[in-house]
């Protein structure tokens, strides 16, 4: 019997929120997996693993991607930005605020994707009409349906010329 | 997941040396949005993942020829949101961004979409028989759900259907695909050519060469930024898969055709395209009857397996309102 | 007695809003106790046989896996006197994981993997090779296998009245129908899972559960383990959606605790998004209405039957045809409701389970009536109002369907709507317009709670109840601060652990009306316990004063003019660091002379295009009628989340079960579809005056299940009003329309 080989694991260092931090593990770990269950950076969420959600959405050098979809290995060098870094201390990012006002959740396990997409669409500054906006943001799944107050935070960032990040 | 082991190309040499040099099943990888979708489901098993987005390909630049060609890991968001893609090339930009999510067309790469392999419920559930992912197993989809598979071109071996927006949008284009490998250094590849109807292998989805690598697609020169439509017809309005989709380009001399191009996405193994049916209407009228007698020729052989035999009347509908709204345009 | 502060009725934000926004709300998959091990399940791939052998050897090999646990290995204790049943386990046996080599279907959990890791556990499970006995493919598909229906341990609907067949041969106007459900799958974001830890010394487990009750896991396990209760400590305090999914224990807890014990490690145990079509559903589920009415459009009879699938092990049932002897007045009813048990696993409630089945069967049937008629759907409803319950013969504690309808149709502009099929058009769209009337009951059942009030002014309101994303924490807090007169900010409301009160399972809309109402009445009894302290020490103030003449405001209790006592010196005053009090709230007497019910009104125009047949739905009108609103903002939120639901499971929701292998074929989030922001454009939220002293204290009816009840309907009759075809199998999808 072929005796199944050892998982092998790499070192890597990724830049996350500002800060640099240092891994071992193995080579087909997800950006998702290394920082929640390898960081305790359990904001990031897992709904799906499969792209199919954005729960896991993260801003990676300011634009938003699924998590679960690129490894850890990947993203070296570059810039992560997950929920924990948006918040500038006690106080909220704007679009934060905007989803508690706009009670823009309800279970609230898909909201750190809903708002990093959010802040990448401010990135992108796309996003300029209802029908672009509910595209746009359709890949972030929320099963507890507020997408209603979703949009109307969109669209007030929008109307306000809300700064998504500011290091792109 | 496979016990993979991780590597990052440096250059393009090196990243083909690599794949050659490995034992066992090598996978070059871009946005992984597809990949490693697959790899979690187990439906592929590489081996070795060769990380390819260091490689110079990252750029989209004018060719000699007037053209412009699109660097294989460029993202597919920055694609369709390039400027000259979208004056130019305005068809390719709205397939583009019909497609996946926001967030994937931020990873997915433009080599990587043309590698997208099909989204048949049976080839992604390993319990299934599927001679796409185990030749010889047989196909589930024939006398199962089938909804979402092909109306043309397809075999007994399989009915899968190409998922991909953007590729449909290339095969209306005319793109080339240019790729480069050890034993046959630099080739381009019509993209027509490249998907291959899946006959009896359908494991073998292109005409790519084991080890070879996707540099780049060149668009030529015409881009068709008058008179285009992309239609997309899906189960929801965003973040889902093509039941049709179509391609349509035309250049007009005030109501007469003098090109037109119309690829449809969702009902073949490939992204279906009729070049000689197109040129029977060259100098021809562009109006409804002849789109219509166009559609029909278009769609002509077409088989419906049940649950997809909506398919058939939809594409010719479809066909006819991507024309009219593209010479509306 | 009087509050001062203003919180119940007033739009409050979440008060675990910043949490959720800032990735700080723990789910229970991040919790990692020290030494946490990984456990990965697998599922079986065929739906009727046998396991013939589990390869393991491969598996084992790889470092890092401590042990694979299949029915040949699983420790004896969980067979032996072992009691699989939960508070919500329907007739029959239920499934116990890893009991025996028999498969009762497909997915059916058949081993778990445990290593160091997750990602060495998910390698390693693909290394487990499983063989089969196949005895058949199974019977998994409901229409092919009626002749199996059977109304043995399924629960009669309300008695028959008049002669329903009768009538319908007489009558000049009538319809019949068959409407179809597909099996529907919950899929909250937040995959099931559990973290359990056993302790050897205290022979305990402490479990972090994602669980709509608490108590419902903890009986659960102690019950298969053969432990006292109290040694089971069960904590959930974030669940990441639910809609029914939660009522029940799911195999990630059979398994996280089997292995902790086993291996006296910590084990977390998280189903993928796959595994989460692996387990409780929406019943698939066909209806035959018939309807029939005289000239004036006065119903002359109803009949309504409905065959729903369950498992072969448990007969799970629901409420669906009784809501068609309920909504409209009609002498002549026949309800039968029939259960065929199939090939799969047994299906469990999920938001508004029965209602939102029946109603769209039953709503549809009216706008058919409608066309049949003549009548405007909205008037036809208004001809057959029901001003009593007919099925109890009790009068309704309060029912504001009439203003619902009106405000609906205000906002929406139903005058509008054009009665001719096709006969609306916006350049390549057709145009409809379609209603119904939504339902649900309003249920309270018995709850405890406990107040602590410190000498620091902080209050601690405690029960054991969840918040799936409802708002429970906060309506809870906004009722605390009010009944005590005291800021939002110094309340704090504890749920979600086994060791609190014990509250229902939260499901059925009834928790803001069950533990909202014992979080009241907790607060009244600390609002007597520091009148009669501040009785006591204040003897001048209080002389001669009732509790009814006691005001509670700013932390502080007044009587008359007199000067006002803040809580703080009275509880210091007695030498004390806190008080603390403790209630058991139950439904008042009074309540079941009455039958109380939520009801609405949806109005829905869609949008097909002519030659795509894709369907959208700009705009949705839901004008509810729920008693008491708690909190606009949460509740506006219910009703929105309903309305999506409504979309999705008109458009889009299928589980693809392919009847040649059992196997769900679009077990994932790419292929089952669910309602994404592009199918959800403006909802219009109204919520009528209702005015109900009988329902509960707090005069609330509870939101989370009526906003979806309806939507379906209505969407479905207005795509016949924009096409002229009547589609009445779900989902509609294009090629139904076209």
């Amino acid at each position: 019997m072929e005796v199944p080989k050892h998982p092998e694991t790499i070192p890597l260092e990724l830049n996350i929120n500002g800060e640099t931090v240092e891994l071992d593990i193995s080579a087909w770990t997800t950006l998702l997996d290394a920082l929640r269950e390898h960081l305790q950076l359990t904001g990031t969420k897992k709904g799906c693993d499969h792209g199919q959600c954005g729960a896991c959405t993260v801003l990676v050098n300011g634009k938003h991607i699924n998590s679960c979809f690129t490894l850890a290995a990947m993203q070296t060098n570059k810039e992560i930005t997950t929920i924990e870094g948006l918040a500038n201390g006690e106080n909220l990012h704007p679009v934060q605020d905007a989803f508690i006002e706009h009670d823009a959740f309800q279970c609230g396990y898909c909201t750190p994707g809903q708002i990093c997409a959010t802040v990448g669409l401010l990135n992108m500054k796309k996003g300029n009409t209802p029908e672009e906006i509910r595209d746009l943001m359709s890949g972030n799944i929320c099963r507890c349906g507020a997408y209603a107050n979703i949009y109307k935070v969109v669209e007030e960032m929008k109307e306000k010329g809300t700064e998504g990040t500011t290091s792109i | 997941m496979n016990n993979i082991s991780f590597t990052r190309a440096e250059n393009i040499e090196g990243a083909i040396k690599k794949a050659n040099n490995k034992q066992g099943k090598v996978k070059f990888i871009g946005g992984g949005t597809n990949l490693l979708d697959l790899m979690k489901y187990r439906v592929e098993n590489p081996d070795h993942l060769i990380d390819i987005n260091e490689l110079k390909l990252s750029k989209i630049e004018s060719t000699e020829v007037g053209g412009l060609l699109l660097g294989a890991t460029v993202t597919n968001a920055d694609t369709a949101y390039h400027e000259e893609v979208e004056q130019r090339y305005p068809l390719l930009s709205k397939a583009m961004l019909a497609a996946a999510s926001t967030q994937l067309r931020n990873m997915a790469t433009n080599g990587g979409n043309l590698l997208q392999r099909t989204r048949c419920y049976y080839f992604y559930d390993t319990s299934t028989p599927c001679n796409k992912r185990e030749p010889g197993s047989g196909c589930s989809a024939l006398e199962g759900f089938n909804r979402i598979h092909a109306i043309l071109g397809e075999s007994e071996h399989c009915i899968a259907s190409h998922p991909s927006d953007m590729a449909v949008a290339l095969a209306a284009l005319d793109a080339t695909v240019k790729v480069t490998g050890e034993e046959e250094g630099h080739r381009s590849i019509p993209i027509l050519e490249f998907h291959r109807l899946p006959g009896d292998t359908p494991h073998i989805e292109t005409n790519l060469k084991d080890g070879e690598l996707i540099t780049g697609i060149e668009l030529p020169k015409k881009g068709f930024p008058e008179h285009y439509a992309y239609i997309k017809v899906r189960d929801r309005p965003s973040y889902a898969f093509a039941l049709v989709s179509v391609a349509a380009a035309l250049e007009l001399d005030g109501e007469e055709i003098t090109d037109i191009r119309i690829a449809l996405g969702g009902v073949a193994h490939k992204p279906w395209r009729k070049p000689e049916v197109e040129k029977e209407y060259y100098g021809k009228k562009a109006s409804r009857e002849n789109f219509e007698a166009l559609a029909e020729k278009l769609i002509e052989g077409a088989t419906g397996y049940g649950d997809n035999d909506f398919k058939i009347p939809l594409a010719k509908k479809t066909i006819v309102r991507a024309l009219t709204e593209a010479i509306e345009k | 007695m009087i509050a001062g502060t203003n919180y119940i009725g007033k739009s409050t934000r979440r008060v675990d809003g910043i949490k959720k926004v800032t990735g700080q709300a723990p789910y229970i998959a991040e919790f990692n106790p020290a030494d946490l091990v990984h456990g990965y399940v697998i599922n079986s791939r065929i739906a009727k046989g046998k396991i013939t052998s589990i390869h393991r050897e491969k598996a084992l090999k790889v470092p890092g896996v401590r042990e694979i646990f299949t029915h040949e290995n699983v420790p004896l204790e969980v067979k032996i006197d072992s009691d699989y049943t939960d508070p919500l386990s329907p007739p029959g046996s239920p499934f116990r994981p890893l009991y025996d080599d028999k498969i009762l279907y497909n997915g059916q959990p058949i081993a778990l993997i445990v290593a160091d890791t997750f990602e060495t556990a998910a390698f390693a499970a693909g290394l487990v090779e499983v063989e089969y006995e196949e005895e058949d493919h199974g019977e998994v598909d409901l229409k092919k296998n009626l002749e199996q229906a059977t109304h043995e341990d399924v629960p009669d609907p309300a008695e028959p009245r008049g002669n329903a067949e009768d009538a319908f041969e007489d009558s000049e106007s009538k319809i019949e129908a068959e409407y179809y459900q597909p099996r529907e799958y919950h899929n909250p974001m937040e995959p099931f899972a559990s973290v359990a830890s056993w302790n050897e010394e205290e022979g305990s487990f402490s479990i972090y559960d994602k669980i709509q009750g608490v108590s419902s896991s903890q009986g659960y396990i102690a019950g298969i383990f053969n432990l006292e209760k109290e040694k089971v400590r069960v904590i959930s305090p974030f669940i990441g959606g639910a809609f029914g999914s939660g009522l029940r224990p799911q195999y990630q807890l059979f398994f996280a605790a089997m292995a902790s014990k086993a291996l006296k490690l910590p084990v977390k145990v998280v189903m993928t998004r796959t595994q989460m079509f692996t387990f409780g559903h929406r019943p698939a589920c066909l209806q035959r209405v018939k309807l029939s009415a005289d000239k004036t459009g006065k119903l002359t009879s109803i009949q309504h039957e409905a065959f729903s699938e369950t498992s072969k092990f448990e007969k799970f049932n629901e409420t669906i045809v009784d809501w068609s002897g309920l909504m409209y007045e009609c002498e002549n009813v026949k309800l039968d409701y029939q259960l065929v048990p199939l090939d799969v696993y047994t299906p469990m409630d999920m938001r508004a389970p029965g209602g939102s089945t029946g109603i769209f069967a039953l709503e549809c049937a009216m706008d058919e009536l409608a066309i049949e008629t003549g009548i405007d759907p909205l008037e036809l409803r208004l001809i057959n109002y029901a001003e009593k319950d007919q099925n109890e013969n009790k009068p309704f504690s309060s029912k504001e369907l009439k203003a619902c309808y009106q405000r609906a149709a205000e906002k929406f502009g139903w005058q509008n709507r054009k009665p001719e099929p096709r006969s609306n058009k916006q350049g390549n769209k057709l145009v409809g317009y379609g209603m119904a009337t939504g339902v649900w009951e309003a249920m309270q059942q018995k709850s405890s709670a406990k107040a602590i009030l410190t000498a620091g002014g902080k209050l601690t309101v405690s029960s054991g109840t969840a918040d799936i994303g409802t708002g429970t924490y906060t309506i809870m807090s906004q009722i605390a601060a009010e009944m005590l007169g005291i800021s939002l900010e110094n309340v704090e409301f504890k749920l979600g652990d086994s060791t609190l009160p014990e509250a229902p399972i939260e499901g059925g809309s009834w928790t803001a009306s069950s533990v909202g109402s014992a979080v009241k009445l907790v607060c009244s009894k600390l609002q007597e316990t520091i009148f009669a302290m501040a009785a006591q020490t204040n003897t001048d103030i209080f002389e001669n004063k009732l509790i009814e003449n006691a005001v509670f405001s700013n932390g502080e209790i007044s009587v008359g003019n007199s000067t006002a006592i803040p809580y703080v010196e009275i509880i210091k005053a007695a030498g004390k660091k806190s008080i603390e009090v403790e209630v058991n709230s139950e439904p008042e007497d009074d309540r079941s002379n009455y039958s109380c019910y939520s009801h609405s009104c949806v109005m829905v125009e869609v949008h097909v295009d002519e030659d795509t047949g894709m369907i959208s739905v700009p705009r949705v009108v839901n004008a509810i009628a729920g008693g008491k609103i708690l909190n606009p903002k949460t509740a506006e939120s219910q009703i929105i989340g309903g309305v999506a639901w409504g979309i999705g499971m008109a458009l889009e929701e299928e589980g693809m079960m392919d009847s040649r292998n059992g196997r769900i074929m679009n077990a994932n989030l790419a292929e089952y579809h669910v309602a994404v922001h592009a199918d959800v454009q403006e909802i219009d939220v109204i919520f009528v005056e209702e005015q109900d002293d009988i329902v509960n204290p707090l005069g609330a009816k509870g939101l989370g299940e009526l906003g979806i009840v309806g939507v379906a309907s209505a969407i479905s009759n207005a795509l016949y009003n924009a096409t002229g075809k009547r589609v009445r199998e779900l989902p509609f999808t294009l090629d139904k329309v076209l």
